[in-house]
């Protein structure tokens, strides 16, 4: 545009071609060519100077030290692990620590900041309030400090592990945190998960034909009691046909600890708890401005159409709350994620925790920081395009 | 904590950023005026500062030493307090010029990491303290105990080699700050609190809520010289430090201390005279004055009586010679000759 502007204004250059720098188009990718060359230059300078640097203190570069075997240990793992693997497989038990304590803190936060975001709006006036000293307690306090508070609440105010309370036959809760029994080996469960996997594919196929009729018809059909039914009976029958096994795998104390069953350790309960509870005041903030957002004259037109309140909220309020929910919910889910490098300092083997040691061990810090950087930009962007994909997703046609 | 992250990170910037920045190290501090050292943020006996504020300690101490024999001053020197963690980044970016900071000489601390070490300044090993309540006597009844770790530390690794090599189990509770790791113990959260025997020594002695509640079992699973450190690169700065260590050792072999050291000045020994540099050369070859011995024993005093001031019988350490003795009374501390 702008040159078609600039010669119809006269003086065009001889042969259509000018490089004069009053030309905004010349202009324009000029400056793009400087600063990428800047950005360039000072990215070369610092790469090549530190590397200068490292190799005049023989200080060791390189990704090698994965390999290795890294003779530590770790506290709890969802792979198997021991001191003889390579620090590779350690770092993959810290990414995994990462995203456990991350996905159910997540979905916990979401839970409950929820409930709070509507509680805040209740027009109880208790509840109300509580929600709101909920929020501005939570919130105000930095989150290292809740921490702190959690892990120091199991530590201080429950027994020894000799002294465990007992309040149920097999459970048992303690400084060392709290032990279940949990279910012995069977094929069994092997059998019933394949039965919940058919309900959850035939409930899919439910839902769509159950929309299809009632777009032809008219007439609703209950799905969601019938998706209920599905997705409990099919494993329940799974498991009777099984021969309903009982056994249980009890924890009992023997040497210094129990052993048995499944257990639940003070610093993942410290590190999850604290998460859920900083980020849900946060995220019942957003609830909160985002069902406020909608135009009270939206319940009542649905009202007057004669919608029922529980298709009101669902099909109207919702759809149009969501839209101003779902972005700052996603830097919130970004914010638990990232604030779950804190639990280094409460012993949770998460993935900074377990790339510290392995960069003092091998004294390769650049390395290791590359990794954690990495890793945490791999989950935020992936955390980033789903929810895009989501608000899309739900965003409202407008026609 | 993210602290040792932010450690590295700043690092990475300050290798970079100190591009080109090969002046000798013995001129950069005399022209700063001080020597920046790096040492335990809070472990009786070796790094801690006392109710007054005042650093305290055997690491702290041979900061002092270096700083007297550069500017005949032990108050010129100051202290960067520093993890576990955070040491390493440290010295290696040149936050601090000298690490003396009960660092455990290794190959690869020596190789990969990039550290000089100047001679050992305490022989230690890892050892395990418990309750007394448990009545465990021996390490090799710790089978699936629960055991308290700080992060990054050589500790980790021969904790993990001990129990596999006795096909024990054992569960860690890795925490990266020595304070929280105490007081993960001291709640009872673990079974077992693991570090040096100095450590446990002074962890007792400073932190427990009742000393005698907690037993040092007898193993020592392993050896951990703990020496200061300088990194690669400055052979001056290296000998500077080495042989500031050197002095206090060989003072204490000819029996040289703070009291009596003007006494020898006037030595008709060659060795002393050479020493003390009343006949002059040593001082001059390593760039500092030709009395820096003389100096470091009258303000900073020998081996012996730096060892006895910190961590000796009379303090709350209660620790023995043992291993730190002189070569001459059956330990290991031998100072290369001056000459």
């Amino acid at each position: 545009m702008a040159t078609e502007t600039r010669t119809t204004q006269g003086a065009p250059a001889p042969g259509g071609v000018s490089f004069s720098l009053s030309d905004p188009t010349v202009r324009a990718v000029v400056y793009q060519i400087l600063v990428v060359g800047a950005v360039v230059l000072v990215g070369w300078f610092l790469i090549s100077n530190t590397l200068d640097n490292l190799a005049r203190r023989s200080i060791a570069t390189g990704y090698h030290f994965l390999e290795r075997e890294a003779s530590f240990g770790i506290g709890e793992s969802m792979i198997d692990y021991s001191p003889k693997d390579s620090y590779g497989r350690a770092f993959l038990v810290g990414v995994l620590n990462t995203l456990k304590v991350s996905i159910i803190g997540i979905i916990l936060a979401t839970i409950l900041g929820t409930l709070v975001g509507v509680a805040r709006l209740s027009s109880n006036w208790l509840i109300a309030k509580l929600a709101s000293t909920f929020v501005e307690i939570v919130r105000n306090v930095p989150p290292l400090l809740q921490l702190f508070f959690w892990y120091a609440l199991v530590s201080d105010s429950l027994p020894p592990v000799r002294n465990a309370l007992n309040p149920l036959p097999g459970v048992f809760l303690s400084q060392r945190g709290l032990w279940v029994p949990s279910l012995s080996a069977s094929p069994v469960w092997a059998t019933m998960g394949i039965a919940f996997a058919v309900a959850v594919i035939l409930t899919i196929f439910l839902n769509r034909w159950a929309k299809d009729r009632q777009a032809r018809t008219g007439q609703i059909f209950p799905t969601a009691r019938a998706a209920l039914g599905l997705l409990i009976g099919l494993p329940l029958i799974a498991y009777v046909a099984g021969g309903a096994p009982t056994a249980l795998d009890m924890p009992r104390l023997a040497g210094f600890n129990f052993v048995g069953g499944m257990a639940l350790s003070p610093e993942f309960f410290a590190i999850l708890t604290g998460l859920t509870v900083y980020t849900s005041a946060f995220i019942a903030e957003v609830v909160r401005s985002g069902i406020v957002a909608v135009n009270w004259g939206q319940t009542e037109a649905a009202r007057a159409l004669g919608l029922p309140s529980g298709p009101t909220l669902r099909l109207v309020i919702l759809p149009q709350a969501l839209r101003v929910i779902v972005p700052p919910l996603t830097s919130q889910y970004l914010n638990l994620t990232k604030n779950s490098s804190l639990a280094l300092a409460i012993g949770y083997p998460d993935l900074v925790s377990i790339a510290n040691t392995t960069l003092n061990q091998t004294g390769q810090a650049i390395e290791g920081v590359t990794m954690i950087m990495g890793t945490y930009l791999t989950i935020s962007l992936s955390i980033s395009i789903f929810m895009n994909w989501y608000n899309k997703r739900i965003a409202l046609v407008e026609r | 904590m993210k602290s040792g992250i932010l450690a590295a990170a700043a690092a990475a910037v300050v290798v970079t950023a100190t591009a080109g920045a090969g002046a000798a190290t013995l001129d950069t501090v005399k022209q700063r005026g001080f020597v920046q050292c790096g040492v335990n943020a809070g472990l009786p006996g070796f790094g801690n500062p006392d109710s007054a504020g005042n650093w305290t300690g055997l690491d702290v101490d041979y900061c002092r030493a270096v700083a007297v024999a550069i500017f005949n001053d032990p108050n010129k020197v100051k202290f960067t307090p520093l993890s576990a963690q955070q040491r390493f980044p440290a010295i290696q970016s040149g936050e601090v010029d000298l690490l003396s900071r009960n660092t455990t000489v290794t190959l690869t601390r020596d190789t990969s990491v990039g550290l000089n070490f100047a001679p050992v300044t305490y022989y230690d090993g890892q050892g395990f303290m418990v309750n007394k309540k448990l009545g465990v006597k021996s390490a090799k009844e710790l089978n699936g105990a629960t055991v308290c770790v700080q992060s990054g530390t050589t500790t980790e690794l021969n904790l993990a080699d001990y129990f596999r090599a006795n096909n024990m189990s054992y569960n860690p509770v890795v925490i990266e700050s020595n304070d929280e790791v105490n007081a993960a113990y001291f709640a009872g959260r673990c079974d077992v609190l693991t570090t040096d025997v100095s450590g446990l020594a002074g962890t007792r002695a400073g932190v427990a809520p009742v000393p005698d509640d907690h037993v040092i079992l007898p193993e020592v699973i392993s050896k951990e010289p703990l020496a200061p450190a300088v990194r690669h690169g400055d052979d001056q700065w290296f000998d500077i430090v080495k042989w500031t260590v050197n002095a206090t050792i060989q003072a204490e072999e000819f029996g040289i201390t703070s009291k009596n050291a003007d006494e020898f000045v006037n030595s008709k020994n060659p060795d002393i005279q050479r020493f003390l540099g009343t006949s002059p050369g040593l001082g001059k070859a390593l760039g500092l004055d030709e009395k820096y011995a003389l100096n470091v024993i009258k303000k900073v005093g020998n081996y012996g009586e730096i060892f006895d001031r910190n961590v000796g019988p009379g303090t709350p350490l209660k620790l023995e010679r043992g291993l730190n003795a002189l070569w001459t009374k059956g330990g290991l501390q031998y100072s290369a000759p001056f000459r």
